[in-house]
């Protein structure tokens, strides 16, 4: 199977994780699509070391997911906590600039 | 020494205007007595001067290093020569015999140890212009009268309209200040110097046209001070003062100084005769239009200024002809400062005797009141109008003789213009003499003129005799001639003489135009009858009796466009210039108004600009590495 074809779900998946954080909402649903973008050029590092048959492009990779897993833990916190106390999950209801 | 006589006065001034109230009992006492100590001064210095040899007289004193700029020193620096002499003697002989009047003239004024702080302020300020070693020190004198002169007009300044003739004299001033200043500035320029015998060693290196130019300015400077054409227009209204002040500053010393700064710049005329010849234009313009307003006014006062003004005419007319009129024109300037300072001290008197009215109409048959006031200004009159033996006579003739031997075309003019200048002199003169001391009496039921108190008539008596004796006595011998020939002394290279008519002849036409002058005026209003107002006169009277229209034009050459060009600098000034300051200010206020709207608070625009961002820059890197 042409390696060319990863890439083309990895910008798929980069695009829709792109379009969820501009369309949507939900804090929760903008911060998995965040991770889905993250993936996304987690799958294109990953085609791109097995297309030129190096390690760079693997190691790379895990780093994304070491520094995916601390963004989810901030980023779950900080969520958290703008939950409590505005009761909303809405990025859009937690802008303090007067229009 | 030379340095006290300035110092005198003005520590008189500076005591009374600090001492404030507490003065008041005995401040005028203390004023008249320096100014009378600086007069004393001045007679010991007179008497050394006299022991010393011609060469040795003029005596010079460093008072202290004032500028030090680079190669420009100027030093504060006194100079006391055979020029300045006469002016300090002058200036503390009458101006002691007017704190003398003023001390009853002023008795029942509540400010009049004001009064006499500044009258000393004017004595220091007129002492030190005449003792200034160069342009810049007299620059400072110069200043300081005009400033004095400025506080006396208004010193009734709870009247507005004495007011505004104090602001419009220091403002006429000023234009001629400006002269002045630039007269310094050209001579800074053209010979690195400011001090008088600096300039006189270097101005024969000079170029004609900055002498011209140099000479020009000193003649705005002139005019200006001196009440002379075309910045005459502040004398007539600086009559505002208390009638002291009109004799001592606007008639005996501040306005004769226009003539004693073209006499000391002598070596600046000399060498640049189309500004010689102007200055003796100016002079003759001004000595005819003097008598013409003069003939005109009702107002005693306003007469005398009038007269003034062409008596400086005449005195600007004799510093332009050169060195054979600079002795001529210093000799009328001192039987000047005596008969017409005695006739504005009678103009006192008799307005303290008649309830401070000043309408000559109003008068009339007032010499069986004030016999002494009567006589004294009789005297001043007989001087002016240049009756022999009387001084005007000695000085006058001199002068119109000297004018009509100026050669040519000039001589026949200016000849010309001074005789008819004294027979109109001798017309409204003898007017102002009749209708005041002769004709009928045409006071007011409430008036009740009286003599006034010794303090008063005495001065008058004393420049009175002054002004009998003070010609004979300068021209005896060429006493005054000789006595300035060092300071005036030739510095043309050739010094043309020629002689239009013998003195005798001069002498005989212009008592024969003079007696034509009296005769009319004794004609005209020796009738018993002078109408109490102004009668339907025609308009040259009309025209004259405003002063020929003299601030008419001021306003519609000057004062009118003047206020229009402000104006239309303001709004410039507001739509361009600020307009300009203030849109920078908008725009930048308006553009961060539109930038502002970025900034919605909103996570997912922000995330949909840096997506949009970033794909637009990508889009670019691949143009470009295509």
């Amino acid at each position: 199977m042409n390696p060319i074809n990863y890439l083309y779900v990895a910008s798929i998946l980069f695009t829709i994780g792109a379009i969820g954080v501009v369309l949507r909402r939900n804090a929760i649903v903008v911060f998995m699509c965040v991770e889905l973008m993250l993936n996304a050029a987690n799958l294109a590092f990953v085609t791109f070391a097995r297309i030129n048959g190096n390690l760079e492009g693997q190691i790379v990779a895990f780093f994304t997911m070491v520094i995916a897993a601390c963004e989810v833990v901030i980023g779950l916190a900080i969520i958290v906590t703008i939950y409590r106390s505005r009761r909303s999950a809405s990025v859009d209801d937690a802008s303090l600039l007067s229009r | 020494m030379i340095g006290y006589l300035i110092g005198l006065p003005l520590f008189g001034a500076a005591f009374l205007l600090l001492g404030g109230r507490r003065t008041n009992k005995w401040g005028h006492l203390l004023a008249t007595g320096l100014s009378a100590s600086s007069f004393a001064l001045g007679l010991k210095l007179f008497n050394d001067m006299l022991a010393l040899p011609t060469e040795d007289r003029a005596m010079h004193q460093k008072l202290f290093s004032w500028i030090q700029v680079g190669g420009f020193n100027v030093d504060a620096g006194l100079l006391l020569d055979q020029l300045s002499i006469c002016f300090v003697l002058l200036i503390t002989g009458v101006g002691t015999l007017i704190h003398i009047y003023s001390i009853a003239y002023m008795s029942h004024d509540l400010d009049r140890r004001r009064f006499f702080a500044y009258l000393n302020l004017f004595i220091s300020a007129m002492l030190l212009l005449v003792l200034g070693d160069s342009y810049l020190n007299l620059y400072v004198g110069w200043e300081g009268v005009g400033l004095a002169s400025y506080l006396l007009i208004g010193f009734w300044n709870q009247k507005p309209a004495y007011a505004t003739a104090a602001k419009k004299a220091f403002v006429m001033n000023r234009v001629g200040d400006m002269g002045l200043s630039f007269a310094i500035m050209i001579s800074f320029v053209t010979f690195g110097a400011v001090s008088f015998s600096e300039i006189e060693k270097h101005a024969h290196h000079a170029s004609t046209a900055a002498l011209t130019a140099i000479g020009i300015m000193l003649l705005i400077a002139a005019t200006g001070k001196s009440a002379q054409f075309p910045l005459q227009a502040w004398l007539g209204d600086a009559m505002a003062g208390p009638t002291p002040v009109s004799a001592l500053i606007h008639a005996a010393t501040m306005v004769t100084a226009g003539v004693y700064l073209i006499t000391r710049s002598n070596f600046i005329f000399d060498l640049a005769p189309n500004a010689q010849t102007a200055v003796a234009v100016v002079g003759a313009i001004t000595l005819l239009f003097g008598a013409l307003v003069g003939t005109a006014k009702d107002d005693i006062k306003k007469a005398l200024a009038a007269s003034t003004m062409s008596q400086i005419g005449y005195m600007i007319l004799g510093a332009g002809l050169g060195p054979a009129g600079y002795a001529f024109a210093i000799m009328h300037l001192l039987t000047h400062g005596f008969f017409k300072a005695g006739m504005f001290l009678g103009a006192g008197s008799v307005m303290h005797g008649m309830n401070d009215e000043v309408n000559m109409r109003k008068y009339g048959a007032l010499r069986k009141f004030m016999p002494i006031t009567a006589i004294t200004f009789g005297l001043g009159y007989l001087a002016i109008i240049g009756v022999p033996p009387f001084a005007g006579f000695y000085s006058k003739d001199k002068l119109i003789e000297v004018a009509l031997n100026a050669g040519g075309a000039k001589g026949y003019l200016l000849g010309g213009a001074a005789l008819v200048g004294a027979a109109i002199t001798a017309f409204y003169m003898s007017r102002v003499v009749i209708l005041t001391f002769f004709s009928n009496k045409r006071w007011d039921d409430n008036a009740h003129p009286h003599e006034s108190p010794i303090l008063m008539w005495l001065p008058m008596a004393i420049l009175a005799i002054g002004s009998v004796t003070s010609g004979f006595l300068f021209t005896n011998g060429d006493a005054l001639q000789n006595w300035l020939a060092p300071v005036v002394a030739s510095h043309a290279e050739h010094a043309e003489h020629s002689e239009l008519l013998p003195p005798m002849t001069v002498s005989v036409i212009a008592l024969t135009l003079v007696a034509i002058g009296v005769a009319i005026a004794v004609f005209k209003y020796r009738a018993e009858s002078n109408p109490n107002t102004p009668e339907n006169v025609s308009i040259f009277t009309r025209i004259a009796r405003k002063d020929l229209m003299q601030d008419a034009f001021n306003e519609a050459v000057f004062m009118r466009p003047g206020q229009a060009l402000t104006k239309s600098l303001v709004v410039v000034d507001e739509s361009i210039i600020d307009g300009a300051v203030s849109g920078i200010g908008s725009a930048a206020v308006g553009s961060g108004q539109m930038l502002r709207k970025l900034q919605t608070g909103f996570v997912r625009s922000y995330a949909a600009l840096m997506l949009v961002g970033i794909a637009l820059l990508l889009l670019a890197i691949w143009v470009v590495t295509q």
